[in-house]
């Protein structure tokens, strides 16, 4: 039986006459890390802020475990944590006194162990415009999740991020997640939501555009495999030889790059072809469409229409 | 430890480690009240007279139009108020807290006018301590509901500072604080200068707290203090916005005006 925690039905949002989100529904089932995906503007932040009681809806209704975000904020206050997009937490701040403070209205002891675990136990007396990004968002997690919220929201959490942080960070979230909380993600990363989300909605002009998991989404597409191809001579240089169940190709730096509806037949065309023309081949790679591939076919679909 | 005891904590410290703020709390009054004590007293007759409250209010004003306003209205730029939003910190706290704070600032800054005043400008201490900490503590309350009121209608830190300035700059010409008398101003000038509180105060320190004869109703002046007081920080937290450009505004900013009120009711009745 679906457990859902988050209720999104026919929501819409409006900036004067700019129709920001535009009746949109989706569900979050409990523990799963749901994505929102799109380019800017395309209504995840609006979306993001009106389930966190930022902003009120227009139109629809939003239930987050069955509680209404604009008319029972207290309720909601202690079913969620959030790290929004921008900063949120006064600059003159310690690392410490945010933890202690946001505790403190939540009727809490502090909980210094996040700060430990989070690897900011050395940061403590420091000051949070003193903190690096990296340090600044994790401390914006802290105390997200001090209070053990069962919704968690994260608005483009690995923005700015170098790799090893990032990496810790989506380790974070899986930790999260199997403790049971259930997190939704906005974010442009591409490769964030193909590794750590189990569905995504793409948003794309305030409507949703798609949605499923990673595999699901990537599998509704045109389904072309991209084999991309390298070799020592000039065999696959000439534009005009062409290869079986092949749609489209380019040229990149060295690689001949051929989009496939059957890989099969394709690849062993090519080898054919190299080894007739007594050339010899460096590399060759098959890769099943990625999302961002998926994601950039349906912002192309949109903006074509 | 309950949560507003910890906010204030939290915030009188922020208050201290930022120097910007400690140089319009304690600088800007104590510089100016050296240069008045030493440029002004030798040479007005009966400034010594005044030297104490009108100083104290000169750090009243710097503090609450000053410093008070601009950083609530960076804190809102930035975001601050949305995680508060989201934390449970009610407008209250928000807007309360760091006005107790710089009304804690004013204090120590008027407590070291008072001990050093008499000692090195032979200032004359006030007559009536009771009624001087009285009028400093309405005067102050009346100001720091009108810089946390120019922080929540104002759209920007820039017109914070302009909101602020209106205010600072003519009462420092205008309610008696450097020196030219309020009563030697012409008639229209010195109604029009009933408009701030700065004046309110000092009329009121020179008869209560001073023991000298007041231009107008002294007891009127604390009166319209503490009601302009009241409702600025009503209108205050009535107009509160977590976000100027996202949150439904509950009334149009220029509301706030409302707050201005006694000051014209005074401007017609006091005598």
């Amino acid at each position: 039986m679906k457990d859902v925690v988050i209720h999104v039905s026919d929501f819409c949002k409006n900036y004067g006459d700019v129709t920001a989100v535009d009746d949109i529904s989706f569900e979050v089932q409990r523990g799963e890390i749901f994505g929102l995906l799109g380019p800017n503007g395309a209504g995840k932040t609006t979306t993001l802020e009106s389930l966190e009681g930022l902003r009120a809806p227009d139109g629809g209704s939003l239930r987050i475990m069955g509680v209404d975000p604009v008319h029972q904020a207290r309720k909601l206050r202690n079913l969620i944590g959030v790290q929004l997009q921008t900063s949120g937490l006064p600059d003159s701040i310690r690392v410490d006194e945010a933890m202690t403070l946001f505790c403190a209205y939540h009727g809490i002891a502090p909980r210094f162990d996040l700060l430990d675990r989070l690897g900011l136990a050395e940061k403590k007396r420091a000051q949070y415009q003193q903190l690096s990004a990296g340090l600044q968002r994790r401390l914006s997690l802290a105390v997200a999740i001090a209070h053990d919220p069962p919704v968690l929201f994260l608005d483009e959490p690995t923005a700015g991020l170098d790799v090893p942080s990032r990496v810790e960070l989506h380790n974070l979230m899986r930790e999260i997640k199997s403790e049971g909380t259930t997190i939704v993600l906005a974010t442009h990363d591409m490769a964030e939501v193909e590794e750590i989300t189990d569905r995504v909605a793409i948003l794309l002009r305030g409507k949703i555009a798609a949605t499923g998991s990673p595999l699901e989404l990537t599998a509704t597409g045109s389904g072309l495999t991209k084999v991309s191809v390298r070799t020592k001579g000039s065999s696959l240089s000439d534009s005009e030889v062409t290869f079986p169940r092949v749609s489209k190709q380019v040229f990149r730096e060295d690689y001949s790059i051929y989009y496939s509806t059957d890989v099969g037949p394709t690849v062993a065309a090519i080898i054919a072809h190299i080894e007739a023309r007594q050339d010899s081949l460096i590399d060759l790679r098959v890769e099943r469409p990625s999302l961002e591939d998926r994601f950039l076919e349906i912002v192309g679909e949109g903006s074509s229409q | 430890m309950n949560a507003f005891v910890y906010h204030f904590r939290f915030e009188f410290r922020t208050s201290i480690r930022n120097k910007a703020k400690l140089g319009v709390n304690y600088l800007l009054p104590l510089g100016l009240y050296a240069m008045m004590g030493l440029i002004m007293a030798p040479i007005v007759p009966g400034f010594r007279e005044t030297l104490i409250p009108a100083m104290a209010g000169i750090a009243i004003l710097a503090a609450t139009t000053l410093s008070l306003p601009e950083p609530l209205v960076t804190a809102r730029e930035a975001g601050v108020f949305r995680s508060y939003k989201i934390y449970g910190v009610p407008a209250f706290s928000i807007l309360v807290i760091p006005a107790v704070t710089t009304v804690i600032h004013t204090l120590v800054a008027t407590a070291i006018i008072c001990i050093t005043a008499p000692l090195f400008f032979q200032a004359v201490l006030p007559a009536n301590w009771p009624g001087f900490v009285i009028t400093v503590l309405l005067m102050a309350f009346a100001s720091a509901g009108l810089g946390v009121l120019i922080s929540v209608v104002s759209p920007s830190s820039q017109m914070a500072l302009l909101w602020s300035n209106i205010i600072f700059i003519p009462s420092m010409i205008l309610s008696g604080m450097t020196g030219l008398p309020n009563s030697m101003l012409p008639t229209a000038i010195r109604k029009a200068s009933r408009f701030l509180p700065a004046t309110h105060g000092m009329n009121a320190f020179r008869e209560i707290s001073q023991g000298l004869s007041a231009d107008f109703n002294p007891v009127g002046s604390l009166v319209i203090l503490m009601v302009s007081g009241i409702l600025s920080f009503m209108l205050a937290i009535y107009l509160f916005n977590w976000d100027w450009h996202n949150a439904t505004r509950r009334g149009h900013p220029l509301f706030g005006l409302i707050a201005l009120l006694p000051y014209v009711v005074g401007m017609f009745l006091l005598s």
